[in-house]
């Protein structure tokens, strides 16, 4: 980050917080938390986002909240910023959503006995696919050729002009 | 009454279908000339019928007969014309319709185009076609049949789903079935080979057109179903790894590796089970997409309506079709004796390469959309698999493969010279340094990958581009000579070229996009300002205005830069009234170097709104980038080694002129 | 190397097995993580222009119990009505109500216009309750055991067939352990 962009952010940060501060009715923590608006406090507002985008919409089926329009998408929102501001961790954070959901709100699929054959999956599957192209390439092994006897000039010759016509009308495609 | 002509219509497509299913292929069994002779017009006749049967679909929309259950369902007297014609396929049976339409339109297709092909092949490629056919007019006919009557015809339709009447979304569908389907043909040539007992480079060369054909349009489908994505869904995402996006990515997959696998045949005379393989393969899975979507078996926001007895019905044909196929090649397969040997380092070493790693990402991709389902099918546990775990493990496999693009042109046939080719690409390393280095000394912010990735998509680019010069001489001969050249380039080089080009733009579209997006989120109130990347906006004031179905919520930004006033946005939220939904219409501008995209969310309740802007760079080269790869395909497929044909075989041994033209 | 042209075969046929029984399976309904756990801690007042309001220590005091998360906007909600009125008619076992996130004279209304079959009534207004239930649409029904906890969930609209083969065998069952 550079300097300019830091100093940027904490006068935003200011700006947002003197303003609430000063403006008449500021809504208290509570009552502004069921409302889907950014925390005052940006690091914790970055730390809510970056939950939003691990937690899956329930009602979408493939989105993150943070993606999603939908009511519980909103609310669970709500919810993430309402805990991250009341002290709990990233961990708890979602410890608490997954106690509720289970481990199906998550979008990756945690790393335990049931998931390993999707971990472990494309890189058995790669190495699979080698050995079983490695395999087919002993059967078929390209024998060495034998060199032939170095041309004179006027062969050279000859195969350069041969070569360029090849190399305009042999396309790879 | 249209109506029940169209249902006639298809009736009668099925009887074509039936007999073009048998007669041609045993009449090219035996050699019974008549037989074989009743291909053609088979083909005709039942693309005929089928579109007459569409047409009569699109006019029951068109002039909004309730009276049809289809029309009822999902459409409405109130639709602009254009999104009424696009309900035709906006849902289950009409789709299905579209889907055998495209199917017969590409039997029709070769039997018109197909002059060139033997007549006992093209008669078993018909004849495969025909047997798809009967798959799913059955399917049609017994389990979707999309002008079924309602007894008691509704005032008015049901169908007012204001995401569908969108035109990125109407328009998608048609160009993915012509992808989808138009696979069916390299399936139908590569069962039709498999029967024959023989691949030979006539038959990679018959095959590539169609191929290419169908990759042009899937390729196009799927980046307008993106590019939708991007302005209608929420805040700008693009790709979700969503079961039904995954589910038209594999056969993309596939089919790129299949295109690459024929050029080995067809030069080569070899790699012949393995691209047989893929053909089956590609089109298989287009049937399992099929499958997916319309079966309930995975959810999606795409999915149609979830019907078991549907998915019964397809699984059954799909554990016809494809089991049938693979127990052909199980059994056939072994006969196909492959010709040229190579090294490893070689044009056809890099070409494996490229195979192998498609492939193996569409088996990475595969395993993850239907994980879920394997592993509640066993043990009952749900777990559910995000885009998280498609990007750690699809994108290592793509990188390695990228890097090889741009050399494995450079490479020759048989055994290469890597280092030779290495050593061309000297420009393009420091290129791609170059690039590298001023993207990380500009954007420090961003991740170390990005930098990777910049320089990945300038590596693609240049090498592309070397590597085309070079054929042409570019900066040894005089530009006259160049241009002479360039001019006797057969024009799948150009082609190639451009392809490869494409995709090293969509990867420097995607690293721009994925690591440098900014966003702003807060709430704002009528006449403050908010600052992101190089812009300045200034909220005017937001209202409630009237749209001709819907009211919406509508923020007015001034937008400047430097104090120059620049544009104005204006996002909405919009609330329908037929449906408790809302829509986002998020306010983009788009330049070459990034858009700024502008969301207005919900009121605070104190004058306030939740506002979001981002600033997305280079965006829209993922979109222009796979323009441009389907203007290389295109290009290619005017190539007229692919109308004229592949030359006849000669028995004499080839000399040097003959073996390069 | 013959049989290696058979692959493809077998794994196909492994997946169509594997997709067969998926077609039974159903995908959207995600297993509540609160199975055997007690009852979520929560404290609502009751619907308007009903008196009773839900707690949790309505659910724990030792008798098996039905809750039902429902709303006046939800049709599902609407159909699956009547088999309520009748099992509060039968009287076997008390059927509780949570209300999400619903206006409370449109939820009034709905009582009145189509019958309470609800002993005790909840009214969650921002949906935290029906959070901490796991709920994530309407309707949703739970049984409770003697004890407090939750033993079942049925996520949709309830049949009389569900009703009748699964959540009334299970409320018995549930009623003859004693402690």
């Amino acid at each position: 980050m550079t300097w300019a962009s830091a100093l940027k952010a904490i006068a935003m940060a200011f700006a947002v917080i003197g303003f609430l501060s000063l403006a008449p009715g500021t809504p208290s923590a509570l009552a502004q938390s069921t409302i889907d608006v950014p925390l005052e406090d940006l690091s914790e507002e970055s730390r809510a986002k970056a939950l939003f985008k691990i937690l899956r919409c329930l009602v979408c089926q493939n989105q993150s909240i943070d993606d999603s329009n939908a009511d519980l998408a909103r609310d669970l929102r709500v919810l993430v910023r309402q805990r991250i501001a009341a002290g709990d961790s990233d961990d708890q954070t979602v410890g608490y959503i997954v106690d509720r959901y289970g481990d199906w709100v998550l979008l990756e699929p945690p790393f335990k006995q049931a998931t390993l054959i999707l971990w472990l999956g494309p890189l058995a599957i790669l190495i699979l696919a080698v050995g079983g192209i490695a395999l087919r390439f002993r059967r078929r092994t390209v024998e060495a050729p034998v060199a032939p006897a170095p041309l004179n000039a006027d062969e050279s010759r000859r195969l350069a002009e041969l070569l360029d016509d090849v190399d305009t009308k042999d396309g790879t495609s | 009454m249209i109506a029940e002509v169209g249902h006639f219509a298809l009736v009668l497509a099925l009887v074509l279908a039936i007999v073009q299913s048998t007669l041609p292929i045993i009449g090219a069994h035996r050699n019974i000339a008549p037989w074989i002779a009743v291909a053609r017009p088979a083909a005709f006749g039942q693309f005929t019928f089928i579109a007459i049967s569409f047409a009569a679909l699109t006019y029951a929309f068109i002039v909004s007969d309730f009276s049809v259950a289809t029309v009822a369902r999902n459409s409405h007297s109130a639709k602009p014309l254009i999104y009424k014609i696009s309900g035709v396929w906006g849902n289950h049976e009409g789709s299905m319709l579209l889907w055998i339409m495209i199917l017969s339109l590409f039997g029709a297709a070769v039997a018109l185009f197909g002059d060139n092909l033997p007549p006992r092949l093209r008669a078993r490629v018909l004849s495969i076609q025909g047997m798809i056919g009967i798959g799913f007019l059955l399917f049609v006919l017994l389990t979707s049949n999309p002008f079924e009557r309602l007894a008691n015809p509704p005032i008015d339709g049901n169908g007012l789903n204001p995401l569908l009447q969108d035109f990125g979304l109407a328009v998608h569908p048609p160009f993915l079935y012509l992808g989808y389907v138009g696979f069916s043909m390299a399936f139908s040539f590569a069962i039709a080979a498999l029967l024959e007992g023989r691949v030979d480079p006539a038959w990679a060369r018959w095959v590539r057109p169609w191929t290419l054909a169908a990759w042009c349009f899937l390729t196009i489908g799927i980046a307008l179903g993106s590019w939708w994505a991007y302005y209608e869904l929420g805040w700008g995402g693009w790709w979700f790894w969503d079961p039904v996006e995954n589910a038209s990515f594999m056969p993309w997959l596939l089919g790129t590796a299949l295109l690459h696998s024929a050029i080995v045949v067809e030069k080569r005379d070899t790699l012949k089970a393995w691209t047989i393989l893929l053909a089956i393969l590609t089109f298989s899975l287009s049937l399992l997409g099929t499958f997916i979507v319309r079966s309930g078996v995975l959810t999606s926001v795409h999915a149609f309506a979830t019907d078991p007895e549907r998915g019964v019905f397809i699984l059954a044909f799909l554990a016809f079709t494809v089991g049938g196929s693979l127990t052909l090649f199980a059994w056939r397969g072994p006969s196909l004796k492959g010709g040229g040997l190579f090294a490893p380092i070689s044009r056809e070493g890099a070409l494996v390469f490229n195979n192998l790693l498609l492939t193996t990402a569409c088996a990475t991709v595969l395993l993850g959309t239907l994980y879920p389902l394997f592993l509640d099918a066993l043990t009952g546990e749900k777990v559910s698999v995000g885009p998280p775990f498609f990007n750690s493990t699809f994108v290592p496999l793509m990188v390695p493969l990228l890097v090889a693009v741009a050399i494995g042109p450079m490479m020759a046939w048989k055994r290469g010279d890597l280092a030779g080719a290495i050593g061309r690409m000297k420009f393009g390393f420091f290129a791609a340094a170059a690039v590298a280095f001023v993207t990380w000394y500009q954007t420090t912010d961003g991740p170390v990958l990005a930098v990777f990735g910049m320089a990945v998509g300038v590596w693609l680019v240049a090498g592309s581009v070397i590597e085309w010069a070079g054929r042409i001489k570019l900066f040894s001969l005089d530009p006259a000579a160049s241009w002479r050249r360039l001019r006797g380039l057969p024009r799948a080089a150009h082609g190639m070229a451009l392809a490869h080009i494409g995709v090293g733009l969509v990867v420097m579209g995607i690293t721009g996009v994925q690591s440098w997006t900014v966003e702003n989120a807060r709430v704002m109130r009528p006449g403050e300002t908010i600052s992101i990347g190089k812009y300045d906006l200034t909220f005017k004031n937001a209202g409630t205005i009237q749209g001709p179905n819907y009211s919406a919520l509508r923020g007015i930004f001034d937008v400047s830069i430097e104090g120059d006033h620049v544009t104005t946005m204006t996002p909405e939220t919009r609330s329908y009234p037929t449906s408790t939904m809302t829509t986002t219409e998020a306010a983009i501008r788009p330049t070459i170097v990034g858009d700024l995209y502008a969301v207005i969310g919900e009121p605070d309740g104190k004058g306030g709104y939740a506002t979001r802007f981002y600033v997305k760079p280079l965006v829209h080269w993922i979109w222009f980038g796979a323009f441009i790869m389907v203007v290389g395909g295109l290009i290619s497929l005017s190539d007229r080694r692919h109308r004229v044909g592949a030359p006849a075989r000669r028995a004499a041994t080839k000399t040097l002129a003959e073996a390069s033209a | 190397m013959r049989l290696g042209y058979a692959i493809p075969l077998v794994i196909f046929f492994a997946l169509a097995v594997a997709l067969y029984v998926g077609l039974g399976l159903k995908p959207r309904d995600i297993p509540s993580a609160l199975i055997d756990k007690p009852v979520p801690t929560f404290d609502l007042a009751a619907v308007k222009g009903r008196d009773k309001g839900l707690a949790t220590a309505d659910l724990n005091t030792g008798e098996v119990s039905l809750v039902n998360v429902f709303a006046s906007w939800c049709g599902p909600c609407r159909v699956e009505h009547p088999l309520w009125m009748d099992v509060q008619a039968a009287g076997n076992v008390p059927l509780h109500g949570i209300n999400y996130k619903d206006d409370p004279d449109n939820a009034a209304n709905w009582l009145e216009r189509f019958g309470d079959p609800y002993t005790r009534t909840g009214a969650d207004r921002n949906g935290r309750v029906g959070i901490d239930w796991g709920v994530y649409g309407v309707p949703e029904t739970f049984v409770i055991d003697r004890q407090g906890r939750i033993r079942y969930k049925h996520v949709g609209v309830m049949t009389r067939d569900i009703l009748d083969d699964r959540i009334l065998p299970l409320v018995r069952q549930l009623q003859e352990q004693k402690q």
